[in-house]
């Protein structure tokens, strides 16, 4: 159940990839738009940029989450999938692994911009990409959780990064703070930690968030 | 439970004996603290409501679990009246800090754990009040309300440490051990009058969300109230 909820929604996001295409061009702009926050300073800029990369895919992942549930809205189709003879948290953790997917893509490909606003190139380049998926996790799993009750209300598109962002300020920092010791530098090696924090952060917020998730959509 | 029963009242009043007597000692009778002089009188209401602030979010918190489980909407009244009451605490607390790090930091805000997580917290009850306010159905508003309590309250102890990691200048936590024992019966004495305060207006505010939930789910009697509704 789990794998066809999966293929269920990467089919979907696949077939609307003219709107991811969108919130990257979103994302892109919100870090040309963070520059001039700054202004040309050149040293500034590459000092803030992973900062502005998080807030960015932040911004950005309201918009991709709340998507998530919003085709089930059309029809009463999340009651339909509801009354399928399995757990709910298949649904869930379908939805969550494809929001991640789709955000940890997203990142990867923010990267490039902030690379070329901001002067802020690694070579560490793994690390980075375990840095963004674990980020992306951090923002997947109660996001979509949230997705599931703010769709069914009236402001969705105000509730949803109200909820979230208060609550996702240490997978935030731990984000901002481990990538920006990629990019600057890591003479005392204290990435691991803010990893570690990220890890645990992810881990606490899978589990819980899929225990609540039957208790959210049930009738 | 009585609902015109004037216990609530009666708490409230204590509690506001208490602090008027609290704080009149700690502004006249306590002597001055040598480093921070006449401003560190501030602690007596500041420390105080640290404290009952985090009780009252462990009340929401301990109502949205028992919510959970018995799925009764008693538990739903208390809840919103815990963080309802949770949103004023933390709002006084970074008021009372502020004027409190002004003159002795030199800053109206600082990036310490704690001064961030009540801003955290603060935050994200403001976000579960306002998602309350959107939901119609009273027992789904109940669930999701609780679920969030939930999830935001876990949150608590990881943007502490996480802020802890990253960034202090705050004093440490002041207790009865590393306070001079002539602060002691202020500080004591305002702690209980917050506590009563508080719950004096918990319990009002129970009343009232229960109450209103009454309003919300009550059969029209007449054929005008039906249509008022509709």
């Amino acid at each position: 159940m789990l794998a066809a909820a999966l293929r269920k929604e990467l089919l979907l996001q696949w077939r609307s990839r003219g709107q991811m295409m969108a919130v990257f061009v979103f994302g892109a702009t919100a870090l040309l738009l963070f520059s001039f926050a700054i202004g040309p300073n050149a040293e500034m800029l590459r000092t803030f940029s992973s900062g502005f990369l998080w807030l960015g895919l932040l911004l950005s992942s309201t918009l991709t989450l709340a998507e998530s549930f919003h085709g089930e809205m059309e029809n009463r189709a999340l009651e339909g999938l509801l009354l399928l003879p399995s757990d709910p948290r298949a649904l869930y953790y379908g939805k969550a692994i494809a929001n991640w997917l789709q955000l940890t893509l997203l990142g990867c490909a923010l990267v490039p911009v902030m690379v070329i606003l901001y002067d802020a190139g690694t070579l560490q380049l793994l690390k980075l990409l375990a840095i963004i998926m674990l980020g992306a996790a951090g923002l997947s799993a109660p996001g979509t959780l949230y997705a599931a009750m703010t769709s069914q209300v009236k402001a969705k598109q105000m509730l949803l990064p109200l909820l979230l962002f208060p609550l996702i300020v240490p997978a935030l920092l731990a984000s901002v703070k481990a990538t920006s010791l990629v990019i600057l530098g890591d003479p005392m090696d204290q990435s691991k930690a803010w990893i570690t924090l990220l890890a645990a952060f992810d881990l606490i917020y899978w589990s819980l968030c899929g225990l609540l998730f039957g208790r959210v959509v049930e009738d | 439970m009585n609902r015109t029963s004037n216990a609530p009242y009666a708490v409230l009043a204590l509690g506001v004996a208490l602090l008027l007597f609290g704080s009149f000692h700690g502004l006249a009778v306590a002597p001055a603290e040598t480093y921070m002089g006449e401003v560190q009188r501030i602690m007596y209401v500041h420390v105080p409501t640290a404290w009952n602030w985090m009780l009252a979010v462990l009340w929401a918190f301990a109502c949205a679990v028992a919510f959970l489980f018995t799925s009764n909407m008693k538990w739903d009244s208390r809840m919103e009246a815990g963080l309802e009451v949770g949103v004023l605490l933390a709002f006084l607390l970074c008021c009372q800090g502020s004027i409190w790090a002004k003159p002795t930091w030199g800053v109206w805000w600082d990036w310490d754990p704690r001064l961030t997580s009540v801003a955290v917290l603060l935050a994200a009850s403001l976000g579960i009040m306002a998602l309350r306010s959107f939901v119609d159905d009273p027992m789904r508003r109940a669930v999701w309300s609780a679920v969030a309590t939930i999830i935001a309250s876990v949150d608590l102890p990881i943007v502490y440490y996480s802020v802890k990691w990253w960034n202090s200048l705050h004093q440490e936590q002041s207790t009865p051990q590393t306070v001079d024992s002539v602060y002691h019966l202020p500080l004591r004495v305002n702690a209980f009058g917050v506590l009563f305060v508080m719950i004096g207006f918990i319990w009002l505010r129970t009343r009232v969300a229960a109450l209103k939930l009454r309003q919300e789910t009550a059969i029209p009697h007449t054929y005008e109230e039906a249509g008022e509704l509709a």
